[in-house]
């Protein structure tokens, strides 16, 4: 018998699989989100039953987090994405104390006690500037191939100065950086530097704690990340597969919740 | 859906508080057809004294006005459409801009065409209300106006010299508005409005230490039908009269444990003006087991206290019947009762707001703190980013979420409800 978290991004879906029981990962499934998020769901929940050798009724108990949490009617229960990413993180890191997720359209961040309780939170503000999908967004105005933005950016000599408080407004600082023959490399880093900045300053509202670490699918762009050990002049912590930390989380919660109380 | 933990049921004076409030605002509409006076102006301007005018003088407050047109949210758009159209930006007050549109559309929100005031009569504490007015005056083609100037600094600085200057302006403004109206003016009109207003007040506070109980019986939903009796006409022996009935129906809910919501297991607070097309978002909570036990807003705009012998907040003393004799002291006595209103302290300090939010959680037992970063409202928004440091430093759970108490295009419920369940968590109400 095994549980199961989902994690229902802008982006993507994502699901992991526990033997139940114990914390042991059997398996994990992704799907990109489109416009029918449960169809995104099914290929998630096929693609990890597959990889761990279930059908559904092994399954025993389902929680389901993010901003697509409506298209899992299925779930037993439900969890806060940054209760979830607290929970995955610590799990994977236990001296972690402060999760930074920088998802396709959100930025949030969850600070955690020593057993991955998540004791206060924060969200961006109403604007996606910071997160995932602008620099998809600005990669298109580049014409940089998105896998190829964030080691181009380690490669800049310099970062010239930029706001870019807004996708739109960017785009024209971006537009006004060509025509003054600034490189791509150097543009790069700068829109890295500006998100980098705008989640920065939201993480220090909740309070930085060591140790930080970074996940969500921002976490795999290289530049960025450097962007954000610069700006917040500390290391940071990145977990092997940082997209599924939240729906490990929820897994990890699905275990506890489904567990038969103490007699 | 949360556990039933308590005996619950709705109050016997709900129909009551209703019917007081449609009553005000059709007063106020068909004054002229009953002889009678309208004046229009702030929920904060000092209303007992153009209550010396007559007894047939009603007036239409502002704030509360706006937030009418906020609930219906349709005609709220229409309004911030017209005031935008108008060249009024989209991040002024958004209770300001329901106004203004009413005007600017000609219509009532109570029905009817826009029923312009014999004059206004405001104060200005606030950056906005200095302004209010002097606009709605120019929109309606020149309604006479008297603002005064309230901005004198927090009640704990408040001298002679500062009293003073308020009640000379008050002087000044009974002159003004006899020419005006052509009435003589009758001061003890205005000693009867100073006790009313006193005693509403007080018995408002009174009302709110009541919900210090667990049960609370009554949450914040429900205060804000209640409360804005204070805002309409607290000068008025109705409100008087119907705080009372309020108060004694309160304390039998308190003897007899009848919750307001039946489900609470978490008792939260709010700081200020809530989304009002939204107030869905207090039985969301309710369903989760929290109840929002009432905010700095509710108990400190219309109440006003004092700190009792054992160092807790009650409400303040009002002075005996017969102990104002002139109207001198008349204005004295409303001029220092209404400088130690809650609700004006913050203007001066984030501070003063933390301390107060600090004692509240401490006194009426709450277990979280949320606060509304308003974009309708500027000038109660700012310093919430201070507050919400200084309540964590205080090791109190605290979460904020964006919002307009009247232009619902700033309001995202859904994303609130999320940051609701996150904070919830927090607190284990999950």
């Amino acid at each position: 018998m095994a549980v199961a978290g989902i994690d229902v991004g802008a982006k993507y879906a994502k699901m992991v699989i526990l033997k139940d029981g114990q914390p042991e990962i059997l398996s994990q499934g992704m799907a990109e989100c489109g416009f029918d998020l449960k169809e995104a769901v099914e290929e998630a929940f096929n693609q990890a039953l597959a990889g761990a050798n279930l059908s559904r009724d092994d399954v025993t108990y389902i929680v389901a987090t993010g901003a697509g949490v409506e298209a899992v009617p299925f779930a037993n229960d439900t969890v806060s994405m940054q209760g979830a990413d607290a929970r995955g993180a610590h799990f994977l890191l236990p001296s972690v104390r402060t999760v930074i997720d920088i998802g396709a359209e959100m930025g949030r961040a969850a600070k955690c006690d020593e057993t991955g309780r998540m004791v206060d939170f924060v969200l961006n503000e109403r604007c996606a500037a910071g997160a995932g999908a602008f620099i998809e967004a600005m990669a298109r105005a580049l014409e940089v191939d998105l896998e190829q933005f964030g080691p181009l950016s380690l490669e800049a000599e310099k970062s010239p100065p930029m706001n870019a408080q807004c996708t739109i407004f960017a785009e024209s600082e971006v537009v006004t950086l060509i025509h003054e023959g600034e490189s791509k490399k150097n543009i790069i880093r700068a829109l890295h530097d500006a998100i980098a900045e705008r989640n920065i300053s939201m993480v220090r509202r909740l309070g930085v704690e060591k140790d930080i670490a970074l996940v969500g699918g921002l976490a795999k762009n290289v530049g960025f990340v450097d962007a954000m050990k610069r700006g917040l002049e500390m290391d940071i912590l990145i977990p092997e597969e940082p997209l599924f930390v939240g729906a490990l989380g929820a897994a990890l919660i699905a275990a506890e919740r489904s567990a038969p109380a103490p007699q | 859906m949360a556990e039933v933990r308590w005996k619950s049921k709705g109050l016997d004076c709900w129909d009551q508080a209703k019917q007081l409030r449609m009553d005000y605002y059709k007063n106020y509409a068909q004054a002229h057809e009953k002889g009678g006076i309208r004046w229009a102006g702030s929920a904060w301007a000092f209303s007992a004294i153009p209550a010396g005018l007559g007894e047939d003088v009603w007036s239409l407050t502002g704030e509360p006005y706006g937030a009418s047109v906020a609930w219906n949210k349709d005609f709220a758009a229409q309004c911030h459409e017209a005031a935008q159209a108008k060249g009024y930006a989209r991040d002024l007050c958004a209770y300001m801009r329901n106004y203004w549109g009413s005007i600017l559309l000609n219509k009532y929100v109570f029905g009817g065409e826009w029923p312009e005031p014999d004059f206004n009569w405001t104060s200005h504490t606030c950056c906005s209300h200095a302004k209010w007015y002097q606009v709605a005056s120019e929109l309606e083609g020149g309604i006479p106006t008297f603002a005064i100037d309230g901005s004198i600094g927090p009640y704990d600085e408040l001298d002679e010299n500062r009293l003073t200057y308020l009640v000379d302006q008050m002087q000044e403004g009974i002159e003004w508005m006899e020419k005006v109206t052509g009435r003589k003016y009758n001061d003890e009109l205005l000693i009867q409005a100073v006790y009313n207003e006193c005693r509403a007040t007080s018995l408002w506070a009174e009302i709110c230490t009541l919900n210090k109980a667990v049960p609370a019986p009554l949450d914040e939903k429900t205060m804000y039908s209640l409360y804005v009796m204070g805002t309409l006409m607290k000068h008025r022996k109705e409100c008087v009269d119907f705080y009372t009935v309020l108060r004694d129906e309160v304390q039998d809910r308190v003897s007899n444990q009848i919750a307001a919501v039946a489900t609470e297991r978490f008792r939260v607070i709010t700081d200020t003006q809530p989304p009002w097309a939204f107030l869905s978002i207090f039985r969301y909570m309710e369903s989760k087991g929290t109840v929002s036990i009432g905010s700095l807003y509710t108990f400190g705009l219309i109440g006003i206290w004092e700190v009792k012998e054992d160092g807790t907040w009650g409400p303040r003393t009002p002075p005996e019947e017969g102990t104002i004799t002139t109207r001198e002291e008349a204005l004295r006595t409303i001029a220092e009762w209404t400088c130690s209103r809650p609700e004006w302290q913050h203007f001066y300090s984030p501070e003063l707001k933390t301390e107060m939010l600090k004692r509240i959680v401490k006194e009426w037992k709450v277990d979280g703190v949320m606060l509304h970063y308003n974009r309708g409202c500027e000038g109660l928004t700012v310093g919430i980013a201070e507050n919400k440091l200084g309540l964590k430093e205080a090791g109190i759970p605290v979460m904020s979420f964006e919002g307009n108490m009247g232009d619902e295009r700033e309001f995202d419920p859904e994303r609130t409800k999320t940051e609701i369940d996150t904070f919830l968590e927090i607190l284990g109400a999950r």
